[in-house]
């Protein structure tokens, strides 16, 4: 197996080093300017920063049913180029991902790829209709070995099917992924309820309805002992009940998307539905909070939610457009420019929530761990200084539903190191 | 001008009144011997309606008219629309027939802003309803009839004091008319039950009621909302009979209001919910003014839009005199 000689790149922001890796681990850590060794390729990284491969909790590849939108493939390129070794892949595909079968093939289609690892999430209940347990334990044991379960896109609204998942995934260290939406307060609902939807006339989303599930899913998890993540957190109330019930002690983790991390309702003035997402993008006053509790670690981890839609649900009129957002490529850069470039966190910090954190929640193994001699070789390497223009026409998706479009966002990908290998070099892919 | 029309954000005071200014002439020149104007002759309108309202579409449809303009009506049922056309798709297929105007009533908040700004067609596109956000051409005839009777028919609505009474949540009436009436100086009060009022009210440019009674004496114009009985449904009020008595328009309310003061309705008004039929009967109320003011308000945007002015119609005369 080939060797690669990393030179000058800087672990966290750190030292410069020089890593080499062979036979998918990290093999040694030399001072930089060490000489390759001669059956060795060199990968220059110079300027770089080196963090462990990130990971991503939240991601819709949409195979089976929707290849027109993605692919396992088409989302693994962008996963990649995203600086992503491993992603959660959303039940929510057609069929839904609720037996060991359809897990199976979605965790084959991933290895088939080959260019990260990808975990699929299962359906708490069957076809996500909230109604009974899909068989959770079948897809725990199968080959894919699923531990994160989640109807997400629709929220598990029965509080006793609930807190049976709660407990039912104990037996084998799962977690119950909540999308908190109460559905009977975001009937009909188009964009965050405030000043921005009373003008715009969309029927509202309101703060409140994310917050009463999650007030409910603590307590839940708390009487039962069991995991809690919340996913996609976009309000500021939420976080306070997330902090509370961490310091009392309740098994609960949380998200946040990068886009919930810098965009405000306000955008919806346009009417552009490639700012339609759920949960609905909030308020200046939200993102500060969300921000704050990233840096502070209430919430665990950035996830994507990447959620890719054919141009046909986006280029119509805003009640009739789907909910979602691209985010596999732009989730680095936005997480430097919203976190790292205001000061709120260090590149530490970064590999903490991006990466170590999310593989610690999903249950990972060889994912999310220290950039160390005897490590297995997932990293990425990132040039800090430089900018990039967004075009959603060169993205690696099949989709093209990126709100940052034609923004100049910091922080470009240069390399990907995927179990030794690289499946990004110079920014594009190997 | 701009070249659409959207929303009533989108006019200042001086385009307003330059709206009902032309529209003001062009009523006066409609009484005239020549009902007909040629300034638009040559010219296509579509009105594309993808929400039944025969009142609205054949206001629309008359002012194009009497302006000379070729009308093609588009009505969603039985449509290509009922097939799963997309908006963007029905859009390209009016813009090939050769529209220089395009009228849209859409159920979806904000289909007009995406007709206009998507990319789709070139042409004028003139708001004519979309969900809950906005009628601009509504808000027009509503200011042109309450300067009429309390303004003397010139300039401004300075210290107007209007009263919109109903189910603001869902009222693309309210809407714009809030923003247009307090660009013009009125001062506008939004009376409602709190269930109809959207969360964010308390930025809008009005004052918040939960009382209608307490208003009645200070009101020049009252303007009543259609509720549609449906809404106790959803739990925004127990039963018709209730929101009738707390806030419909009695005789006897309406005795309480000053001498001049006006009643308006956008139509189709629900006797004995919201307005009472001796109110609606009364000559305090305008509604069919407002109906006859629709005509020639639409007229002016239209004549506007397409490339008028006011000082055009002027010539228009002349050429007609001598003609």
């Amino acid at each position: 197996m080939t060797t690669w000689h990393i030179a000058g790149a800087q672990p966290l922001g750190g030292e410069p080093v020089d890593i080499v890796i062979s036979d998918g681990i990290i093999s040694a850590i030399l001072p930089t300017g060490s000489t390759p060794a001669t059956n060795s390729t060199l990968i220059e990284a110079r300027g770089l920063i080196a963090l462990p491969g990130l990971v991503d909790l939240h991601t819709h590849l949409r195979e089976p049913g929707r290849e027109d939108a993605e692919t396992v493939e088409s989302g693994c390129r962008a996963a990649a180029l995203g600086g992503f070794t491993a992603v959660h892949a959303m039940a929510n595909t057609d069929p839904v991902a609720d037996s060991a079968g359809v897990v199976e093939q979605v965790w084959r289609l991933g290895q088939t790829a080959g260019l990260c690892d990808v975990h699929p999430v299962g359906a708490v209940t069957v076809g996500l209709q909230g109604e009974r347990l899909a068989e959770i334990g079948a897809m725990a044991d199968s080959a894919a070995r699923v531990r994160i379960f989640s109807d997400d896109g629709h929220c598990v609204n029965d509080a006793l099917l609930m807190r049976r998942a709660l407990e039912y995934t104990k037996a084998f260290d799962g977690v119950v992924a909540q999308h908190a939406q109460e559905k009977r307060l975001t009937e009909g609902a188009q964009m965050h309820e405030g000043v921005v939807s009373s003008r715009l006339g969309l029927t509202g989303w309101p703060a409140v309805a994310e917050e009463a599930i999650i007030a409910r899913d603590v307590l839940l998890a708390e009487h039962v002992d069991g995991r809690l993540h919340v996913c996609h957190v976009s309000t500021a109330g939420s976080v306070e009940i997330i902090r509370h019930a961490k310091a009392r002690g309740v098994k609960v983790t949380a998200e946040v998307t990068p886009h919930h991390l810098m965009l405000t309702d306000d955008l919806v003035e346009t009417y552009d539905p490639v700012y339609k997402v759920n949960p609905p993008l909030r308020t200046a006053r939200d993102v500060v909070a969300l921000r704050a509790a990233l840096a502070d670690g209430t919430i665990d981890a950035v996830a994507t939610d990447h959620a890719p839609h054919p141009s046909e649900s986006k280029d119509c009129e805003w009640a009739a457009a789907s909910m979602g957002m691209l985010g596999l490529e732009t989730a680095l850069s936005v997480v430097i420019e919203t976190m790292v470039n205001t000061g709120l966190m260090g590149w530490a910090d970064v590999a903490d929530r991006m990466s170590i954190r999310p593989a610690r929640i999903g249950g990972l193994q060889g994912q999310g761990r220290p950039l160390a001699v005897g490590e297995p070789a997932n990293l990425v390497l990132v040039d800090a200084g430089a900018t990039w223009v967004v075009d959603p026409a060169a993205m690696a998706s099949r989709s093209r539903n990126t709100p940052y479009r034609a923004l100049t966002l910091p922080g470009r990908v240069v390399a990907t190191i995927f179990r030794g290998r690289p499946t990004v070099l110079e920014g594009r892919l190997a | 001008m701009t070249r659409h029309l959207l929303s009533c954000e989108d006019l200042t005071a001086e385009d307003a009144i330059l709206i009902l200014d032309t529209a003001k002439r062009l009523g006066e020149l409609s009484t005239g011997p020549m009902r007909k104007l040629p300034t638009l002759r040559g010219r296509t309108v579509v009105n594309l309606f993808f929400e039944d309202s025969t009142r609205t579409r054949i206001s629309f449809e008359a002012a194009a008219k009497r302006l000379s303009a070729d009308v093609i009506n588009f009505a969603a049922k039985g449509s290509s629309v009922e097939k799963g056309e997309s908006l963007k798709d029905t859009a390209m297929t009016l813009e090939a027939m050769g529209a220089d105007a395009v009228v849209i009533r859409h159920p979806a908040s904000g289909a007009p802003y995406r007709l206009a700004n998507a990319g789709w067609i070139g042409g004028s596109v003139i708001n004519a309803g979309d969900g809950t956000h906005a009628h601009p051409t509504q808000a027009l005839l509503d200011a042109y009839t309450m300067r009429d009777h309390l303004r003397g028919g010139t300039g401004d609505l300075q210290g107007l004091r209007v009263c919109i009474v109903g189910d603001i949540l869902h009222s693309r009436v309210a809407r714009s008319n809030v923003s247009l009436l307090t660009t013009l100086g009125a001062d506008v009060t939004l009376v409602a039950p709190p269930t109809l009022l959207p969360i964010g009210v308390e930025e809008w440019p009005a004052k918040i009621s939960y009382s209608l009674d307490d208003h009645l004496p200070e009101t020049d114009a009252l303007m009543m909302l259609r509720v549609q009985n449906e809404r106790m449904n959803s739990a925004y009020f127990p039963s018709a009979r209730e929101y009738s008595r707390r806030y419909g328009l009695t005789a006897s309310r309406m005795s309480r209001m000053p001498e001049h003061s006006i009643v308006l309705h956008p139509g189709p008004i629900n006797r004995g919910m919201e307005i009472a039929s001796e109110v609606a009967d009364s000559p305090r109320a305008v509604i069919i003014e407002q109906v006859r003011n629709g005509v020639i308000t639409r007229m002016a945007v239209l004549y506007l839009l397409l490339g008028g002015s006011e000082s055009g119609l002027g010539d228009l005369v002349d050429e007609e005199a001598t003609a």
